[in-house]
């Protein structure tokens, strides 16, 4: 029995960068919440031991001595791409890259690779997944999250943990928070985890949190509207971005006219999703909807 | 990273895409100069900005002498060109391209942009060359042909016969037309551009098959990998308070509002900009300080919105995660000691060491005003700039 999607308490995770600075320090956290951190990947280093964990030189290695199923990486940019492949090669359940800059065009590439391959990615330029109070793979502060039955899938990190800090405050918990990632080639988007949502019978209502450019929310909608049976709440940010400029996240960019926050609204609305007015109610709107429904006590603890 | 014209075509040359003969120019000598090398009797004297809609405001002169292209060199060097891309304040004119004139047959249209469906290359063609291509997506989406690359083979020549057919580009010039199409492919993915843009292309009467025009963006996240294409940067057409925050790995956009944000997160920081307006105030800028920010980033960040003699107050927005509220309180205090805290402050603070950078603040002796939420704090910010 689930009670989250993609990572729970029997996840086993390795460390790709795991003597860099980032890497280090949140596979740290990552150990204190809880996390089993099975060991660590460094092509010179293998053999090697760093805070009591393992270290080896290349993935297929780690995973053939630790029985690891997940990764998560903190490698440079420039050499990203080439870790979640060979992340893949290694035949992981789930490979989470946190690290941002990675160039598009390798992301493509990585995209074709994972073609009929059996891992799935999170990311890149992304906070990483939790299942709270189970499993923290990824950057989150894992202290504001609260186990319970909310799904949240986001684009972007801070305001991920806005909206949990909102739910957490007001005694709702979440059973998985997924943050994608903010670059234009995403390894998981909204639609995988909306699936995975719908499925997961802890989950008992979702909210999904996007932004400007591309059309993935517009998408989602369409999607939530054919298929989901339970409660969302939506944000979009970026309602006041001018067009043509990046707002931070290479994938937040009005081209041509086309993702703006406004249209993407009217496409939320129009599929039956409930919209947070500002990102400081994101909270609320989801309460507010919950009472309408009558579910409110059953989200609370 | 845009790139101008000139540049672009430089780019394009290298891969066999034909382009026009012509040269840079930054004075109207040299623009006399480059036309001297040319052949022909007619000139085409193009502004260069960064900016799409030249033509309409006047920037692209047809000269049929050396003495009109240096008439139209004059005329349009230092001039401000205002097009529906450079907003009203418009853009200073500080190089031309001087270029042969070509006997045009017809114009179409090629792109070639990442696509975030399918998350391949895409190659775009229509024959409604010359018109901005969203116009014709709006009117005539059935016009805009594609071409979905796969990486792993790249861009094969019969997708570039088959776009070539379908946009109608003459038999007799296809063979020229495949030739291009795959030039521009190999530039796109060689130099990691994420936008290519060639409108119009053309052919010509004597068998050409040409970019009249070229707009090039590339990924800035691959500029590590290419210092030729870096080298091309033309700081002239960015904003200086952003040049400066790049400096710092800050990510910073300027926009027209009074209200100067600083925020930890992309997403956050868009978020911030957009309660702002809720509560009926405009930020001045979209600045995303980072998750591993130091106190020497946040100084240099808050050093930034100080620097904008727009802006009447300041709104910090922090949900310390990783980057931890002491830190921000640390760099705030710090940067208004440095520079001088002339202007309303209103700091939210939530997240990793929040108290203790609650602390900070309240022991700086700066005049600085707390907020309890989000909310809060816009509706605070809103009010003392009115």
């Amino acid at each position: 029995m689930t009670v989250s999607i993609f990572v729970d308490k029997n996840t086993k995770v390795i460390t790709q960068g795991i003597t860099g600075a980032t890497g280090l320090f949140h596979t740290k956290q990552a150990l204190e919440y809880g996390t089993k951190v099975v060991g660590g990947v460094n092509p010179n280093k293998g053999g090697t031991e760093i805070e009591g964990i393992p270290v080896f030189h290349t993935v297929e290695e780690a995973v053939e001595a630790t029985g690891a199923n997940a990764s998560v990486i903190y490698v440079p940019p420039a050499f990203a791409a080439d870790a979640i492949m060979e992340a893949i090669d290694a035949e992981l359940d789930l490979v989470v890259c946190i690290t941002e800059g990675i160039p598009v065009l390798d992301m493509v590439k990585v995209k074709r690779y994972l073609e009929g391959k059996k891992t799935r990615l999170i990311g890149p330029n992304c906070p990483g997944i939790i299942t709270p109070g189970e499993c923290k793979i990824g950057i989150m502060p894992g202290y504001i999250h609260k186990p319970g039955p909310v799904g949240i899938v986001s684009r972007s990190g801070t305001l991920t943990y806005e909206a949990v800090h909102q739910l957490t405050t007001r005694g709702i918990g979440q059973s998985t928070a997924v943050g994608i990632g903010g670059d234009p080639v995403l390894g998981t988007n909204f639609i995988d985890c909306l699936k995975a949502f719908n499925e997961d019978p802890e989950t008992k209502a979702v909210v999904m949190i996007g932004e400007i450019g591309g059309t993935a929310e517009e998408e989602a909608a369409e999607w939530i509207k054919q298929n989901m049976t339970k409660p969302v709440v939506g944000f979009i940010g970026g309602q006041t971005a001018p067009p043509g400029k990046r707002m931070g996240h290479a994938g937040a960019v009005i081209s041509g006219g086309k993702g703006t926050a406004a249209e993407k609204i009217a496409t939320l609305k129009r599929c039956g999703i409930r919209v947070a007015p500002t990102p400081a109610v994101i909270g609320e709107t989801l309460v507010e909807l919950l009472e309408e429904k009558g579910i409110l006590n059953e989200f609370i603890s | 990273m845009n790139v101008h014209e000139y540049q672009g075509k430089q780019v394009l040359k290298q891969y066999g895409v034909t382009v026009p003969n012509g040269g840079v120019a930054f004075s109207p000598d040299e623009a006399v100069e480059v036309a001297k090398g040319l052949q022909g009797d007619l000139y085409v004297v193009k502004a260069q900005i960064h900016a799409g809609g030249r033509g309409k405001a006047g920037g692209v002169k047809l000269a049929k002498s050396l003495d009109e292209v240096r008439t139209y060199a004059s005329e349009l060097l230092g001039k401000v060109l205002v097009t529906h891309q450079t907003g009203p304040e418009g853009k200073e004119v500080k190089r031309l391209l001087i270029e042969e004139g070509c006997p045009i047959e017809k114009e179409y249209y090629i792109g070639v942009v990442i696509d975030r469906s399918t998350n391949r290359v895409v190659m775009m063609g229509s024959e409604e060359g010359g018109t901005e291509i969203e116009e014709v997506a709006a009117k005539n989406p059935e016009k805009i042909i594609k071409e979905v690359i796969d990486p792993a083979v790249g861009m094969m020549p019969f997708q570039a016969m088959r776009l070539a057919h379908k946009i109608n580009i003459p038999k007799d010039k296809r063979r020229e037309a495949v030739k291009f199409m795959l030039g521009l492919y190999q530039a796109f993915v060689d130099k990691d551009c994420s936008l290519a843009e060639i409108n119009p292309l053309v052919t010509t009467t004597d068998g050409r098959v040409m970019a009249l025009d070229a707009k090039l963006n590339f990924d800035a996240n691959a500029l590590y990998r290419h210092p030729e294409i870096l080298e091309m940067r033309d700081l002239d057409e960015e904003d200086p308070k952003e040049i400066e925050a790049s400096k710092y790995d800050l990510s910073y956009v300027a926009l027209d509002g009074n209200i100067g944000c600083m925020v930890n997160g992309a997403g956050l920081a868009m978020a911030t900009m957009d309660i702002i307006k809720h509560y009926n105030g405009e930020p001045a800028n979209f600045l995303d300080v980072g998750g591993g920010a130091t106190t020497e980033k946040v100084t240099e960040a808050f050093k930034i919105i100080l620097s904008d003699p727009k802006v009447e107050g300041i709104f910090v927005n922090i949900f310390g995660g990783i980057m931890k509220c002491d830190v921000i309180a640390n760099g705030v205090v710090e940067a208004a000691k440095q520079v001088g805290l002339d202007r309303p402050l209103v700091v939210r603070l939530e997240g990793t060491n929040v108290e203790l950078g609650k602390q900070i603040l309240n022991e700086s002796g700066l005049e600085i005003i707390a907020a309890d939420s989000m909310a809060d704090g816009a509706k605070k910010i809103v009010e003392l700039v009115k």
